[in-house]
Formats: structure tokens, sequence, C-alpha cells
């Protein structure tokens, strides 16, 4: 127990503080998994939409496929994108391996399994009572799919945040597509395992902390907006 | 069109503008000079490279870019060309990647030293300046040795301890050898981690444990003995087997090494009052 | 001007296991205001969503030249998460090949007058009380200038007063000559409103009579047996 209230002391020490040093890991960190997320978001969204109109022979073997790649391991990811982008690789003349760019390539393929089998469920759910409507209204069925992610935006907006923590908390695919460069592709989770690797675990625990609160302080953020929305309606019982 | 559409695609506008130019930073820096080098993570974490490289840079105005991973992997980062100079300290393991065409030459440029560390009490009696000795003192009695059994080169210079001190596989089960061998399959802090928590034994080099923290009862036990130190060598990858290897300015860095303004700065660390790291590229 | 908007010949529908219809023939004239009436599970949701073209009728539907343009009004009515204004420019965006962008918000703005919503424009669709949320649907259907309005008991979640509202739009639109199908389980709204009367009992189409014939005391034999209370549900 001490050594967590010893942690807590330094997290809150290492915020306030504010070193140049953990502002640019923080920054890195949001940066690339923010990125990586806006591009999961583009793809996911799109691909969970039409995966929930589709139609073809193939479909149950893609979900199962797509259900499965939920469980792809950060690592596994890391291994198959840093193979691709070495210089002994397919696309090594693109020269970014071990920079932030792989490392965002590398989250976004991450994420976009959760993002798209997420919003396959929430559209496919809004279609069991918005279906028949849109249709009558005359939206083809992928029209129909987006029309849905803009009716529950908000739910939307929650895989967004699930699929931004999970990239967020990773470290086996930025690890090793990123090489943990010191200021160039460090970032909080691999500063954490460093240090542990270290035998330094009271720091390890307080920048845990710190990435937590970081990741705390947008939620929050994001809260507030929802509730700011929400504050002028009274909802009337159906 | 609706005020409200207006207002959406000029935020939609913005973020696009921010995200191209967010990227577009990250793609401009390929331009700078800089080297990729593949070192270990017990080089990383002695805490060498922030005193060298900045000097280094300050000479000839590249930086470099340390990836420091397993000897290994870096050799394996080395022969797919993903660096363009290694820095590791492993002889016969460079020599073969020389040989193999991988690298254009191995220069030796430094030696630091393993130690042994284990519990201050010293139940097996291991204590002294002969490496050899302690690990059949170790082997005999019922203590715990942590290894880091990840192929690296502190990995590959225990295994040879063990072989001069008769012992071909310590991890097989012996009654003659009850001492406990633990293969951790990690890097140096993380075995020291367990070591520490465990009062064991460990092979270690002076850097990552003077900069060890977590160190329970854990102190140096054996030191000093010539076979316990650990050669470094410098060697550029190979343009010719991976033609994107920036071997000029690699080929400047390792030069630089072993130049004597390199060797100075490497005489020129201490950690704690103690030089961690002696130069040798005249040797 | 054509006076059949369309037609149903022996029409049946396999919904999964069950069989929701069978040797459904029906004829849509314009002008025509038709109940479908019957117990629940008797086929009128299934009937309405294969007149409208939501379900494959395998050849049995046959749509006259040129097609009616038709709407439909659900029994709960869908809007997304957008002001009423929203939803209902958005239903129009839908159907820009037959509303030209330009004339758009005057169309809006004439659907809401039309039910009585423009003060609600701007509020969030889902805080309409039942009878507003029916009306926005009545004013979104509308706003297309359909030929052919199609209902699925509109009023069965209203209060009393809503349905008076909503039974007036109804009478308002027929009177414009829009042409009406309605499925209702209420047999007086179905004697109020309708010129013509379709009972349907186990997914087949058991009456088919004008109103008068239907309701009246020269009423078919069996029409009189239907209505003496031969079914499980009463008359209001």
């Amino acid at each position: 127990m001490n050594e967590f209230a010893q942690s807590a002391r330094s997290a809150l020490d290492l915020i306030v503080h504010a070193d140049a040093t953990l502002v640019r890991t923080v920054t890195l960190s949001l940066v690339v998994s923010g990125t990586a997320c806006l591009f999961a978001a583009g793809f996911g969204l799109l691909g969970g939409a039409w995966l929930a109109v589709a139609r073809f022979p193939g479909l149950r073997a893609a979900l199962l496929l797509l259900n499965t790649l939920l469980a792809l391991p950060s690592v596994v990811v890391g291994l198959v994108v840093y193979l691709l982008l070495s210089r002994s690789g397919p696309l090594g003349s693109w020269g970014i391996l071990f920079t932030p760019t792989a490392m965002v390539i590398a989250q976004t393929i991450l994420v976009v399994p959760v993002v798209a089998a997420l919003a396959r469920q929430v559209v496919a759910d809004g279609l069991r009572d918005g279906g028949d409507p849109l249709r009558s209204l005359g939206a083809g069925p992928l029209l129909a799919a987006l029309l849905m992610l803009l009716h529950e935006r908000w739910a939307v907006v929650t895989i967004l945040l699930t699929a931004f923590g999970r990239a967020i908390a990773e470290v086996g695919a930025v690890m090793i597509v990123g090489g943990n460069i010191e200021g160039v592709t460090r970032v909080m989770t691999t500063t954490i395992a460093l240090e542990t690797s270290k035998g330094d675990l009271p720091l390890a625990l307080a920048l845990g902390l710190v990435l937590l609160a970081v990741v705390g302080l947008l939620n929050i953020a994001i809260g507030l907006v929802q509730r700011s929305r929400y504050a002028s309606v009274v909802v009337h019982p159906r | 069109m609706d005020p409200g559409m207006k207002t959406t695609r000029r935020r939609i506008a913005a973020l696009l503008l921010g995200l191209a130019a967010g990227l577009g930073a990250v793609v401009a820096d390929a331009q700078e000079r800089f080297i990729t080098m593949a070192s270990t993570t017990s080089t990383e974490q002695s805490g060498l490279f922030p005193h060298l490289l900045p000097a280094f840079r300050k000479a000839s105005g590249i930086d470099v870019r340390v990836v420091a991973v397993g000897t290994g992997q870096a050799l394996d980062i080395g022969r797919r060309g993903d660096a363009d100079v290694l820095f590791v300290h492993d002889q016969a393991a460079e020599e073969k990647f020389v040989a193999e065409g991988f690298g254009v030459r191995r220069m030796p440029v430094m030696y630091n030293d393993f130690v042994i560390v284990g519990p201050q009490t010293d139940p097996a009696g291991a204590r002294g300046k002969d490496v050899v000795a302690a690990l059949r003192k170790i082997a005999a009695s019922k203590s715990a040795f942590v290894s880091r059994g990840d192929k690296s080169g502190t990995h590959a210079a225990e295994l040879r301890y063990w072989k001069a001190a008769g012992i071909e596989a310590p991890e097989a089960k012996d009654a003659a050898r009850p001492f406990d061998y633990k293969a951790c399959g990690c890097g140096m802090g993380p075995a020291l981690n367990i070591g520490s928590s465990s009062d064991a034994y460990v092979l270690t080099d002076r850097g990552t444990w003077l900069n060890f923290k977590n160190r329970g009862n854990l102190a140096i036990l054996v030191e000093g003995d010539t076979r316990l130190f650990n050669q470094y060598g410098v060697i550029v990858v190979n343009p010719a087997r991976h033609p994107q290897v920036k071997s000029a300015l690699a080929q400047a860095f390792a030069d630089w090494v072993v130049s004597a303004e390199g060797q100075s700065t490497i005489a020129a660390y201490k950690v704690g009052g103690h030089q961690l790291f002696f130069p040798d590229a005249n040797r | 001007m054509l006076s059949t908007l369309l037609r149903l010949s022996d029409a049946s529908v396999q919904l999964g296991k069950v069989t929701a219809l069978q040797h459904v023939s029906l004829s849509v004239r314009r002008g025509e205001f038709i109940a479908l009436v019957g117990a629940n599970g008797s086929g009128k949701t299934t009937l309405l969503r294969l007149l409208h073209g939501l379900i494959d009728g395998n050849g049995a539907r046959r749509v006259g030249e040129p097609a009616p343009v038709q709407a439909m009004v659900f029994q709960r009515p869908f809007m997304l998460n957008l002001t009423v204004w929203n939803n209902l420019r958005l239903a129009l965006w839908l159907a820009r090949a037959r509303v030209p962008r330009a004339e758009a918000p005057a169309r809006a703005l004439e659907a809401l007058q039309r039910v009585g919503l423009v003060e609600s424009r701007d509020r969030p669709a889902r805080v309409l009380s039942g009878g507003e949320q029916q009306r926005f649907a009545l004013a979104r259907a509308w706003a297309v200038r359909p030929d052919l309005l199609l209902l699925d008991e509109p009023t069965a979640n209203l209060d009393p007063s809503a349905k008076k509202e909503v039974e007036a739009l109804l009478l308002g639109f027929a009177a414009e000559g829009i042409t009406l199908v309605m499925s209702t389980h209420n047999l007086g709204q179905a004697k109020r409103l309708a010129t013509r009367v379709v009972y349907l009992d186990r997914g087949e189409v058991r009456l088919d009579l004008p109103t008068a014939q239907f309701f009246g005391p020269s009423a078919d034999e069996r029409a009189r047996l239907f209505l003496k209370g031969e079914l499980p549900w009463t008359l209001e």
C-alpha cells in the first residue's frame, strides 16, 4: 500500500512540475493514439455500417473474422506492421519505420475492428426500428446505416472513446514499430515499460497514474459537452 | 444552405487541415540528418547515450536515434537494414554478422564489465574475484540464480562462463547441482527485479546495476575478473544489401566514436563517480 | 390520371416459417380510403409493407403507370435524433428526385403548418408527445405530395384528443385527393373514415366491401356475423 501512496504522490508531483520530457511524451501519446482513432473512425464506422446492411454469401464468415480480430494482440499487429515497413519488406521504400507515422498505422489497424464491430452492432440494433421507415423515405441501405450512426451519435462517441482507450493503453505495437526512441517515438506506455525494466517501479506506477489522469480529463471534457447538449431537453415518457 | 451545415463544413475543413499539418510535420522530419542505431537495452540503461550522442551531434550535425533492444534483435534489425549502424557487445555474433555480408566492418570501441550480484549474506560463498569458481559454488548450493535467457550479449556471456565452469546446461536438473536456475527470457532490469525479490544471484553489467534502484538485499559479490570484461563493437550496416541505409552518415559516426574525441568522451562518462566504459579502439 | 394505382394478384408472403399472407388479391383505386381490419397477426402490417414495396411479392404486385408516389406512416413514428425541422429537411432531401432543392424549405414550412407543428420546429423530435410525433410523421409524408398514403394503425397509441386530430388530418388529405390505405383495429374509426373496408383473417382477405355495405343494415351475411362479435375484439 505504501508503494501506491508514494506513487500517487509522485504522479501529482510530475503533473504539477510538468517537466518538458513528460509533456512531450504525453503529447506524443495523445497525438499518435488520437490520429489513429480518427483514421479508425473513418474506416471502422463506414465498414461497420456497411456490414450491418450488406448481403453477400461470405457475410457470416466476415463477421466471425471481425469478432476474432477484436482479440488481436497488439504485439502481433506491431510485428506484422514492422515486417511490412522494414527496409527488407514490401513497403520499406516508404522509410517510415521507427517513426510516429508507423505507430499511427499500427494503432489504426489494431483499433479498426473495435470500431467496426461496435458500429455494426449499433446500426443493426437501430435499423430494427428505423430500417423500414428510412427505406420508405427513400434511403438506400448504406445511407440508412450511416443515418443510423448520426442518430446514435452519442453511442458513436462512446465507441470512439473505447477505441482511443485501447490505443493509448497499448504498448506492444508502438514498441516494435516505433523502437521506443528517446525524443522521437517514446510514448507513455513505452516509457512505463522502460522504467519497469529498469527497476524503477514507483516511477513506472506514477507515470501510469499520469496517463490515467490525462485520459480521465479527456472523458470529463466529453461528458461536459454531452451534458450541455442535453441540458435543455425534457424527455416525455413514452 | 442551412447555416448549421456551413459551420459543420468549416469544422470538418479545419480538422482535415490540422491533420494534414500534423502528418506533414511527421513526414518532414525525414529530411533531417539522422541515423538509426540499433543497440542494447543494457547500453541504453547505462545512461551512456545522453552523454555521448549530443557530443557527436555537436561535432557532425547528425542526430542519432537509438533503438534499444536485446543483442539478438539488434542484429536482426541490422540484417533487415532497418538500422544504419549497430553498437552491441557480442564479438562472436558481430564477426559472424560481418562475415555474412550484413556489415561493412567491425571496429572495437570500448569495454565495460559484468559483475555477479547476490544476497549480501552470500549463502553460496561466491564472493571473490573469480567468476568461474563463483558459478561452481552457486551451482553446488541451494541458492537461486536468475538468467536473462534472451539470447542477448549478456546471456551469451553467461553461458560461456557456465561452460568454463564445466556446466554445459545450467538449466538441467542434476543432484550434484541443486541450485535453482531461473531463466526469465527478459531484459537486465526485469532479471534484477526477479533476483532482488527472490534473493538470487544474477550476472549483470555494471552499468545497469549502478542505475538499478530496486536492489533489495543484493550487492556486488564478484568483480574484477578479466573474463568479465564485455567488449563493444561498432558496425556500419552494409549498403550493398540495403541501398536505403545511410552508410555515409553511419560511417561518420563509427569513425568519430573510435577517434580521440569519441574515445575521451566515452571515458569521461561516470556514474556515481565510477567510470563505466573503458575505451579501447586502438587495441 | 390513372384510376388503379396498385394491384395485387394472388399474392403470398412467407416470413420465415410463417405464411403471413396467402392468395391476396387487391386493387387500390385512386380516391379510395381503404381500411384494413382484422385481429393482430392477421397480416395487416405485412399487406401494407407489400403494397409499399418493402417486401417482395413474387411478381404479384403491379404498379400503375406512372408509378404512384407513395409515403407510409408506421405505428411507432421513427424520427432521427435531430430537430423537427431537420428531420423534415432530411426527408425532403431523401426525396430530392421529386422535391427540387429550392422548394424544400417552403414545402417543409407548409407541411408543418398543415399539421400545426410550426412552433415545435426547432425542438428535438424526440421530445414531442405521441400525438405530435404522429402528426409530424403525417407532415413528413404529406410534404412529398404522395398519390398514395399507407398508414399502419396510426392512432393505436394515442389518447382520444390526439386521435381526433389525426383523423381530421386524414380526412383532410382524402379531400385533397390523396388515396389512403390504413390498417386499424378500431371498427368505429373504419366506419368514420373509410370508403371501403377489407377484412383480413389469418393472412387471407375474407371480406372486401364498400363501407356502407360492410356496416349497413343490408350488410352481407358474413359481414353481419363478423360484426356481431364472432371475433375476440369489441366495437368501439
